[in-house]
């Protein structure tokens, strides 16, 4: 026999330690329609291995303490605040530490929506899901390996399917409680948004000790899906987040997210224009101190004449916190008139920070409008000095810069009010953070 | 009011003396102007007395009401009541007009151990003054001069200078980039506020914008240097004869 290449070796030992991740986890029981696409993730899984510091897209975030078997302990946290959106009218859905709980939750049921947890419909024979659930992190694999997503999709312990039928003014908002400093946790939310349809999603809280989510979205012909997320603050947690959209013609997806504190965060996004005239936008802001990482990797391509992608990403980062981002726009042959835009920013508070950013065009379409910026930078003197001499102190001017700083982002939520909760929310942090 | 003496100031990054040696004395309650052509240390006194990173006072003193501003951080001299206006002020995305403005005045009130204004008081005082200056609500609301015009941006300082309520004005080429109408409007915002207990050093180019703020007294600075003091006629002789025969008789 000959002996194997070190590649070989190297494949083997990763299909290895696959298997041992899956056998660390329960699998859930599944006699149903998703047996088969939970088998195929597994499958998928198997072939690829789990993720390494050696593969291109985890160069900048080390994967072990994600893909290793067991998680890292975390302590938990009291934000002592209440809870965001907690204001607004919603349909609201309560996870702790991954487990549905029914008591906090309103019931499941809505104006426009059909709406069920995984672990119920499974028990079904037929589900509408059966058509997408793991169908768009299976296409998301091309041509980028998403172990981490293949491995929710084979193991998830739950989620939310919603299906949305109307224009739904009331947003989904799922809270993501945790109480134990070693879960363990792997949500599967599939959302359909059918043509015309629309909805609101929201999400917040940390969760577990370690997350991982995956949310599948498709967006049909006229429909709207609007998203956002405030990641937990607890100082440990770590989660890797994986999302999946398919557009339809003259469709919108809007998601932005808030991340402030975390030890490890990857926040994947992998968007894919299918119909012509659709617009996604993808935002985020992040802050962090000291033992923080925050990783934005996003994937979009334009398969679809006269499409829209806009990509702003923007993260403050001090005492040793590091930023990533890794973005690309793909446009395919064809895919002409295709207006894309991404912007990643990091505003480093001192010399300890790093921020690491990888924006990549690939264009194969002649007609097309693509650009990218990206920049690291210190607060503006200019600026600082300004509000020094309105009698401002240096915190607070400080502080009103990084909200100027963050501004273009969270200018991408639609929804004015929800957009102020998340500037108060800032301000709130930094406030509490410029102290010292 | 304020009292600068024999103040020296060079650069913090290259060996390069600006001021050498500014003698000049504001009473609480006047109008000086500072004139004088490019590159004499006008602005750089502006920027030195409000405290901007970068320059060294190397000799001299500074005192606004018998107090030590060079001792003092930027946001103090502010609090003890200096205000500069600045020449191009900056533009703050994301930062609502408004917000700026309530949190420098309660800043400001912090730091002399007064009471924050409530917002309904502060809403109701800043409508009130914005009015006077043609300040749309629209500009309140807006980020901190983003896409103002180059008169909004004037404006918007003299609407700071009328909310934080100083005792010594620093106008730095406040005329500079307006039109007569938008510099009428902005001198009209100052006059307003002239009183008894205020003082005001205009900085300018040219004497132009001292015919719409009158001022008691004014200087000619050349070279790091007052080099001619005189009243507001020394303004109109510089506007007839140019800088260079009043140049030539200081030398």
């Amino acid at each position: 026999m000959a002996a194997l290449t070190r590649k070989e070796t190297m494949a083997q030992q990763r299909r290895a330690q696959a298997a041992e991740r899956l056998a660390a986890m329960a699998v859930p029981a599944v006699s149903s329609w998703s047996k088969a696409p939970r088998d195929a993730a597994r499958a998928r899984l198997l072939d690829m291995g789990l993720p390494h510091r050696r593969d291109e897209y985890w160069k900048y975030t080390d994967p072990t303490s994600l893909a290793q078997p067991e998680p890292v302990e975390a302590a938990t946290f009291d934000p002592q605040e209440t809870l965001i959106f907690a204001q607004h009218e919603r349909l609201h859905l309560v996870f702790s530490d991954g487990v549905f709980d029914a008591e906090a939750s309103d019931p499941l049921e809505g104006e426009g929506i059909e709406i069920a947890r995984l672990a119920e419909a499974e028990t079904a024979d037929i589900h509408w899901a059966q058509d997408l659930y793991g169908t768009l992190e299976a296409r998301g694999q091309q041509p980028v390996n998403r172990p981490l997503a293949a491995l929710n999709s084979a193991l998830a312990q739950d989620g939310v399917l919603i299906r949305v039928t109307g224009q739904v003014e009331r947003p989904v908002h799922i809270t993501y409680l945790r109480r134990d400093t070693a879960s363990d946790v792997i949500l599967h939310h599939v959302v359909k948004v059918e043509p015309g349809a629309k909805i609101t999603l929201l999400e917040n809280g940390p969760a577990a000790a370690r997350l991982n989510t995956c949310l599948e979205v498709d967006v049909a012909d006229g429909a709207a899906f609007h998203h956002i997320r405030a990641q937990g603050r607890d100082h440990e947690r770590r989660a890797a987040c994986h999302m999946f959209a398919r557009l339809g013609e003259k469709s919108v997806f809007k998601s932005f997210t808030l991340t402030v504190n975390g030890v490890l965060t990857r926040n994947e996004a992998v968007i894919e224009f299918t119909g012509d005239d659709a617009v996604a936008h993808i935002a985020g802001a992040a802050l962090g101190e000291g033992d923080y990482l925050h990783d934005d990797t996003v994937f979009i391509t334009h398969d679809a004449v006269n499409c829209e992608s806009r990509q702003v990403f923007k993260k403050v980062l001090r005492k040793g916190a590091r930023g990533v981002f890794q973005g690309k726009i793909l446009v395919k042959d064809g895919a002409q008139k295709t207006d894309g835009y991404q912007l990643s920013q990091a505003l480093l508070l001192d010399d300890d920070a790093e921020f690491d950013a990888k924006p990549e065009l690939e264009i194969y379409a002649d007609d097309v409008a693509c650009s990218h910026g990206s920049t690291t930078g210190a607060i503006d003197e200019e600026a600082l000095f300004y509000l020094l001499s309105r009698g401002i102190s240096k915190g607070e001017a400080g502080n009103l810069l990084v909200l100027a700083f963050l501004a273009e982002a969270i200018e991408e939520i639609e929804d004015d009010e929800l957009a102020s909760e998340i500037t108060e929310r800032l301000s709130g942090w930094l406030s509490r953070h410029s102290k010292d | 009011m304020l009292e600068i003496k024999n103040l020296h100031v060079k650069l913090e990054e290259e060996d390069k003396q600006i001021l050498k040696g500014v003698d000049l004395t504001v009473e609480t309650g006047k109008v000086h102007a500072i004139m004088g052509p490019n590159g004499s240390g006008k602005s750089t006194l502006s920027y030195v007395l409000s405290g901007r990173d970068g320059y060294v006072v190397t000799e001299g003193s500074a005192e606004l009401e018998g107090k030590d501003l060079l001792e003092m951080e930027t946001e103090e001299r502010a609090s003890e009541g200096l205000f500069l206006a600045f020449q191009y002020p900056v533009e703050i995305p994301g930062v609502s007009n408004m917000t700026f403005l309530r949190t420098a005045v309660n800043s400001q009130r912090k730091a002399r151990g007064e009471e924050e204004m409530s917002a309904g008081d502060f809403l109701k005082l800043v409508r009130e003054r914005a009015k006077s200056l043609k300040i749309d609500a629209d500009m309140l609301k807006r980020p901190v001069n983003m896409g103002f015009s180059g008169g909004e941006k004037k404006r918007n300082e003299i609407l700071q200078m009328a909310m934080l309520e100083p005792k010594m004005c620093i106008l730095d080429e406040t005329d500079s980039g307006l039109d007569v109408d938008a510099m009428k409007l902005v001198a009209e915002g100052v006059n307003a506020l002239r009183n008894e207990g205020r003082s005001f050093l205009v900085i300018t180019h040219y004497q132009r914008l001292l015919n719409h703020i009158k001022p008691d007294v004014v200087h000619i600075m050349a070279d790091g240097r007052i080099v001619k003091t005189g009243g507001p006629e020394l303004a109109l002789e510089v506007e007839e004869n140019g800088y260079a025969d009043i140049l030539a008789e200081a030398v």
